[in-house]
């Protein structure tokens, strides 16, 4: 009788999460088959779910009007070079917040967090400026700057969560065997934060990939990623859901099959902690 | 060590600007289909002009006027040509950011612009804009359906015929309504129809002092004949329609009447993107009787921000993208139905678009109905004629946008929105002290 339970219990919750999931994929779902639908057919309502005329026209013509490999490739330079500069400063950074806390730690984490508590809008002005005369608008340089400082706070407060979790034995330990704060870090901290890393990479790149306010008001075409990939094909006057699904899934696509093959990673480093 | 060189190598190549012509042009614009060919024909121009290479950035309408705005202001010099609407034409031209156009060439045909749209983008008897494509409202309208209920339209309707159509013509069971209007909130949404609309009541945004006008008889009129009638005869949801969502509605069939921008006619009467294209009827913007018809005015020109360094390239391409040559050259590649329309008398004249364009005359004669100078029965001080030049509309059209939109969702009654509106706009106008 306890199994019979048992066994349902665990048939709802399969069941459940699926529906929850289906849930939460569901606007991807809808963006991709907008897609392959015909404009009139994605404004159509009731909109059609499965039985429509399927066509690659909106591919075919996002393709031929933009140039989505130049956006890609400048996608992967701000995201990639951004996530990795900020881990680079944050994993000193979190370690010593982390094993050599001082009174002012906790004060000096709340701070760098509080930058994120700011609209960037109201920076916008300044930091059009100073990048107007250091000659930093519409560069690759300039994008992986601000959204690599964007993200630094949420890098080293992760960071900080994991190192945490780490004994400080083990370190000292290493130390008793005479390594220096570099071996250390490099050898006996870094492999054992590796979920912790991945995932904080992850997010990161995430992050970085669909930032929208900074790419957008700071470039124009050279350093153009795909964030202005999509706002390109949105109209104020014309249909235009099919082909802004369209940019959509491709722009979102490289960003997905990672995510999807790296999910055990994140999934892993999201919760590492939670549970002691 | 090799692989190391070959990233460093392979990283500086991505990071290098290829090298190009002479002059490069960068060109910010909005993804509209007249837009988006201007862009395909590009090669045309530069192959006139070998030593001026041109880039395109296109972009979401709203986020183009904050980016273009940011950079204007900083003197930021990302961009040498601009698409605007006229109603910044003459707020940046009094700040002194747009180039006046004085060197267009001499066979650029000024004289050929249509006056009204030309007045709109001049400041003190100086063109700032070249205009790219210009279009004001009319009613769009489904002939079967009017010849089914024995009703027949008149070509300067009058709101009570209108409004008794739209009833008559109401068939919620069918799916079909009688009238469908704007109703998204935002200046250029459904702000843009009711400004229009309440011009035609005898209504005004301000008085001759800048005192707003929200709590007069006019604008409560107004208000309460668009909502009952939108409850009547719209569509359900239709306080989150905005121009595509009726576009979309319309050509399913599911609208009798549509009132807005000329620049629809087009795409309704085209057989690929609608079903009832060889049944569409246009008259002008409804009327009460007292002078004005409840149509706008709204171009999309080209101008030339004041940081640009490259004036000179920016002013070949601009008069060649707006010249009498550039009409000929799209309707010689697409066909004269997709010539940009609105902007050249010319235009108006040529059998061969009048052919192939039904909504040509009523066009031209909404474009002429509508006068930003004096867009309202009563006196005001301002320009424009669905909005008021002045640089705190925006935020102010907006707010109250807002307010009429939850009037029309019904979440509010419409004297509360016009009470929210009147104070909203009053505190803008004293804050940006317009008034005391």
């Amino acid at each position: 009788m306890a199994r019979m339970a048992t066994r349902q219990r665990v048939v709802i919750s399969t069941i459940g999460a699926w529906l929850f999931g289906f849930l939460i994929f569901f606007p991807i779902l809808w963006m991709v088959l907008a897609s392959f639908k015909t404009e009139l057919e994605a404004f159509a309502i009731p909109p059609s779910f499965l039985f429509f005329h399927w066509t690659l026209e909106n591919y075919a013509t996002v393709q031929e009007r933009s140039d989505y490999f130049h956006h890609a490739m400048n996608s992967i330079i701000i995201a990639g070079g951004s996530t990795l500069i900020a881990l680079l400063i944050a994993i000193p950074a979190a370690w010593s917040m982390a094993f050599s806390p001082t009174k002012r730690t906790k004060d000096i984490l709340l701070w760098m967090l509080s930058t994120k508590m700011m609209p960037p809008v109201g920076v916008l002005v300044p930091i059009y400026l100073i990048f107007k005369t250091f000659g930093l608008l519409d560069s690759r340089i300039g994008l992986v700057f601000i959204l690599c400082l964007g993200n630094l706070p949420i890098v080293i407060w992760m960071l900080f969560t994991y190192f945490k979790e780490i004994p400080r034995d083990i370190l000292e330990a290493a130390r008793m065997d005479g390594a220096t704060i570099g071996r250390e870090l490099v050898y006996v901290l870094t492999p054992m934060a590796i979920p912790g890393l991945a995932s904080t990479l992850l997010l990161n790149l995430i992050l970085a990939w669909n930032e929208a306010f900074w790419t957008l008001n700071l470039s124009t075409s050279n350093a153009a990623p795909l964030t202005t990939f999509i706002a390109s094909y949105s109209s104020p006057e014309g249909l235009f859901w099919a082909k802004l699904s369209a940019a959509s899934t491709l722009a979102i696509a490289p960003i997905l099959v990672l995510g999807w093959f790296s999910q055990k990673q994140l999934v892993r480093g999201l919760t590492f902690g939670a549970v002691k | 060590m090799k692989h190391v060189l070959g990233a460093v190598c392979g990283a500086s190549v991505l990071l290098v600007v290829p090298a190009m012509a002479e002059t490069t042009l960068t060109i910010a614009t909005v993804n509209n289909g007249d837009m988006i060919r201007m862009q395909g024909l590009t090669g045309e121009f530069t192959k006139k002009n070998p030593d001026i290479a041109v880039k395109w950035v296109t972009l979401e309408e709203n986020v183009l006027r904050q980016r273009v705005t940011t950079d204007i202001a900083t003197k930021g010099g990302q961009f040498d040509v601009l698409t605007i609407g006229t109603y910044e034409v003459p707020i940046w031209a009094k700040k002194g950011w747009l180039v006046p156009l004085a060197n267009l060439g001499a066979d650029y045909d000024v004289a050929d612009l249509l006056p009204k749209i030309k007045d709109a983008v001049s400041a003190d008897g100086k063109l700032y804009a070249a205009p790219f494509y210009g279009e004001s409202s009319m009613v769009m309208y489904r002939t079967d359906l009017f010849e089914k209920a024995g009703l027949k339209m008149p070509e300067k309707p009058t709101w009570d015929f209108v409004i008794d159509a739209a009833k008559k013509l109401t068939d919620k069971n069918a799916g079909t309504y009688g009238i469908c209007l704007r109703g998204k909130a935002g200046w250029g949404e459904n702000m843009a129809f009711l400004s229009a609309m309440a011009n035609s009541y005898g209504a005004r945004w301000f008085d001759e002092k800048w005192e707003p006008q929200f709590n007069t008889p006019e604008w409560k009129t107004t208000l309460t004949t668009y909502v009952n009638l939108m409850k009547e005869a719209g569509p359900p949801g239709a306080s989150s329609n905005g121009f595509n969502e009726n576009l979309a509605l319309f050509n399913a069939g599911k609208c009798a009447m549509w009132i807005d921008a000329t620049v629809a006619a087009s795409f309704v009467t085209n057989p690929k993107d609608s079903k009832v294209a060889d049944k569409v009827g246009f008259a002008l913007a409804p009327n009460t009787g007292l002078g004005k018809n409840a149509n706008w005015l709204w171009a999309w020109n080209l101008a030339i921000p004041a940081g640009s360094k490259k004036t000179e390239a920016a002013e070949k391409f601009i008069a060649w993208a707006t010249s009498k040559d550039y009409t000929k050259l799209v309707a010689s590649k697409e066909g004269w139905a997709n010539v940009p329309p609105g902007t050249r008398t010319s235009l108006y004249q040529n059998d061969e678009y009048l052919k192939v364009a039904p909504f040509a005359k009523l066009t031209l004669a909404s474009i002429d109905a509508a006068d930003p100078n004096k867009p309202t029965v009563k006196p005001v001080p301002y320009v424009g004629v669905q909005y008021a030049a002045i640089p705190e509309f925006q935020g102010i059209g907006t707010q109250v946008g807002q307010q009429f939109s939850a009037a029309l969702a019904g979440s509010m009654t419409v004297d509360a929105a016009l009470t929210a509106a009147q104070s909203a706009t009053e505190r803008e106008m004293k804050r940006a002290g317009y008034i005391k």
